[in-house]
């Protein structure tokens, strides 16, 4: 590839792909644009018309906007939180030589092959549901009374649940890492004098920096799009106390019948994603390098 | 202070016997080389003195005290490794301050200490740098300073060169040959390379399938070989070894004549042969000669001139002719 006709060949031979992923991504946003700057309700046809900023004020202004930020960030970051820590835990687990080790790790990964509306069902009906639940049986069994997770606590239910549906991801990619390691590196470290505990802190710790950045930046892009959860379990509720912004675009468009305050609430959402984006890369992008 | 003793040493993984009971002395500040072909457990031997391998049975003393049940870092050992294991998140100067950081020694002395390694191996001015940022040799040297800085009782090196280029790796045989005149420590050497453990060793243990087949130092290995093996594999290129009734003239099974020891002549000696390949180093001639008992090899001058196809006679010096029995045992 480097000849001048080369090169103009290869450009040419890529165009049709590169122009059909870029009309893919821009149509869509430029509709999106589009329709947040349009008076679009389905409620009241043929009442069209450009309104300048006006969603986009009264997006802004809604009092579940608010709520719906924190909830998306309490949820982000309650979830990689579990996920990043759980996943160490696990993956040294599973690195130990074990019994049954091939099946232990099937079983681990399982959960990441469950969709989410299932998982979703599967905990709002046979473990939260303070009749028929498992922990309201188990709370029962020791005299406890039961708890109504998703009324009483949504978002820590909500955010249980898409823990444990990401858990396996990021123990499946920091397993590998681990594995990964230079079992001499280990050695030379007990040589050195180094305990289980420096072992893990100085030397396994490290090496994992880059998998945990990784499984940071994946996941972040898929927990900011958490929706199927939500609609399952809460419906967003009790009131908006389990909304996020994706959940509050949905709502506003859908449900509120608003077409171009949902788009403008989507404009906003791909906004906030960039900065928490930017932010990202900013603290732990480094660790992708070299 | 760096006395090792192992007494009756055995390893086995599961049912499979890879180090059957084993005695070995090693003194204080000697330069020790195990020896062998690959799988002969050499390294297994190393790593169960290094403690990292439990032994089957036996015990291991290190200056007079058992040590077989200790763990690694109470042995007062430090171990070089084949791939450096160097930790590569860490710079230089934290590498080689590790040891002491997890001997929780003060910030102070491990500087001195590091500093004074860093003098001693020329790495002074890439404290700084990762590993990453080190040519092969540079990285043998950080791994030999952090075992340095721990002042051990003994140095274990498993294969430390084997990663290197072939120039690098006769400069750092002599680095490390130095720094033991240095430093005066025991230093245990593993290699496959027997020009390696010739040059370096005051003591070669050879080893084969986990028995040592020969302990000595490097020149008695060459002279008097106990065995066909030991003859076989100290020595470059390898001793030639005639059987049948050549052998039987001399009272033996076999006999072995190593290829410097062979006078080459165009017109008159013992054995009959043609010569097949011919390789010129410049000061000496490697002949492949062909001869009605097998394949001979000879060491001729570098000014020999002879080449594929020329009928030459060669003739054993009797003198350092070795004879073996149909054990391989030298007679």
């Amino acid at each position: 590839m480097s000849t001048q006709a080369s090169r103009s060949a290869a450009r040419l031979m890529i165009s049709p792909s590169v122009i059909l992923l870029f009309l893919w991504m821009a149509v869509p946003l430029g509709m999106t644009i589009w329709f947040s700057f349009q008076r679009y309700n389905l409620l009241m046809p043929g009442q069209g018309g450009f309104v300048g900023w006006d969603n986009y004020y009264y997006f802004l202004t809604d009092p579940a906007f608010f709520t719906a930020l924190i909830n998306t960030l309490v949820l982000v970051g309650g979830v990689l939180l579990i996920t990043v820590f759980g996943g160490i835990l696990l993956a040294l687990l599973l690195d130990q030589p074990i019994f049954g080790q091939g099946i232990v790790r099937v079983l681990v990964i399982a959960p990441f092959f469950v969709m989410p509306t299932v998982s979703a069902l599967v905990w709002k009906n046979m473990l939260y549901n303070p009749v028929n639940g498992i922990f309201a049986y188990l709370a029962k069994a020791i005299g406890l009374q039961p708890y109504d997770f998703l009324a009483h606590a949504p978002m820590l239910s909500i955010t249980i649940i898409v823990a444990w549906q990401w858990l396996p991801f990021a123990t499946l990619i920091l397993l590998t890492a681990l594995q990964s390691l230079d079992s001499e590196q280990l050695e030379a470290a007990e040589m050195d004098g180094a305990g289980a505990l420096s072992r893990f802190f100085y030397i396994m710790l490290p090496h994992l920096a880059r998998a945990a950045t990784v499984v940071i930046l994946i996941q972040t892009i898929f927990l900011l799009s958490t929706f199927a959860e939500i609609l399952v379990t809460t419906n967003g509720g009790p009131g908006n106390a389990s909304t996020t912004l994706t959940y509050l675009v949905y709502v506003q468009s859908l449900l509120q019948f608003d077409v171009g305050g949902g788009a403008a609430g989507g404009v906003v959402a791909v906004i906030l994603a960039n900065i928490v984006a930017i932010f990202l890369m900013r603290m732990i992008g480094k660790n992708l390098e070299a | 202070m760096g006395q090792i003793t192992l007494k009756g040493v055995r390893k086995a993984f599961g049912d499979v016997e890879v180090i059957p009971p084993l005695d070995l002395e090693i003194n204080d500040g000697e330069f020790v080389v195990f020896v062998g072909p690959s799988g002969c457990g050499k390294s297994t031997l190393l790593r169960l003195i290094a403690g990292l391998e439990d032994v089957s049975g036996g015990e291991i003393e290190i200056n007079g005290q058992p040590s077989a049940e200790l763990p690694p870092a109470k042995r007062g050992l430090a171990m070089v490794f084949q791939s450096y294991a160097l930790y590569p998140h860490m710079s230089v100067r934290k590498n080689i301050a590790f040891p002491l950081k997890m001997a929780k020694l003060d910030q102070a002395a491990a500087k001195e200490k590091v500093d004074n390694a860093a003098r001693i191996l020329n790495l002074t001015d890439y404290l700084d740098r990762r590993p990453g940022q080190l040519s092969g040799g540079q990285r043998q040297r950080v791994a030999i300073g952090r075992a340095i800085v721990r002042e051990p009782a003994a140095f274990l090196f498993d294969e430390p060169l084997s990663n290197l280029d072939a120039a690098l790796r006769v400069n750092m045989r002599l680095e490390i040959s130095e720094l033991h005149q240095k430093l005066k420590t025991t230093m245990v050497y593993v290699t496959h390379d027997q020009v390696e453990a010739m040059t370096m060793a005051d003591k070669i243990v050879v080893l084969q399938a986990g028995r040592i087949e020969q302990v000595g130092s490097p020149l008695e290995l060459y002279r008097t070989p106990r065995n066909k093996f030991v003859a076989g594999f100290i020595g470059s290129p390898k001793m030639n070894f005639i059987e049948g009734d050549e052998a039987a003239k001399y009272g033996a099974d076999s006999i072995g004549i190593r290829p410097e020891h062979i006078e080459v002549s165009t017109t008159e000696g013992a054995w009959k042969g043609t010569v097949g390949v011919s390789e010129h180093l410049g000061s000496d001639t490697f002949l492949h000669v062909d001869t009605e008992y097998g394949l001979i090899n000879v060491r001729g001058g570098g000014e020999i001139g002879l080449h594929s196809g020329d009928t030459v006679y060669l003739t054993p010096d009797l003198s350092q002719l070795h004879k073996f029995d149909a054990q391989g045992q030298a007679i």
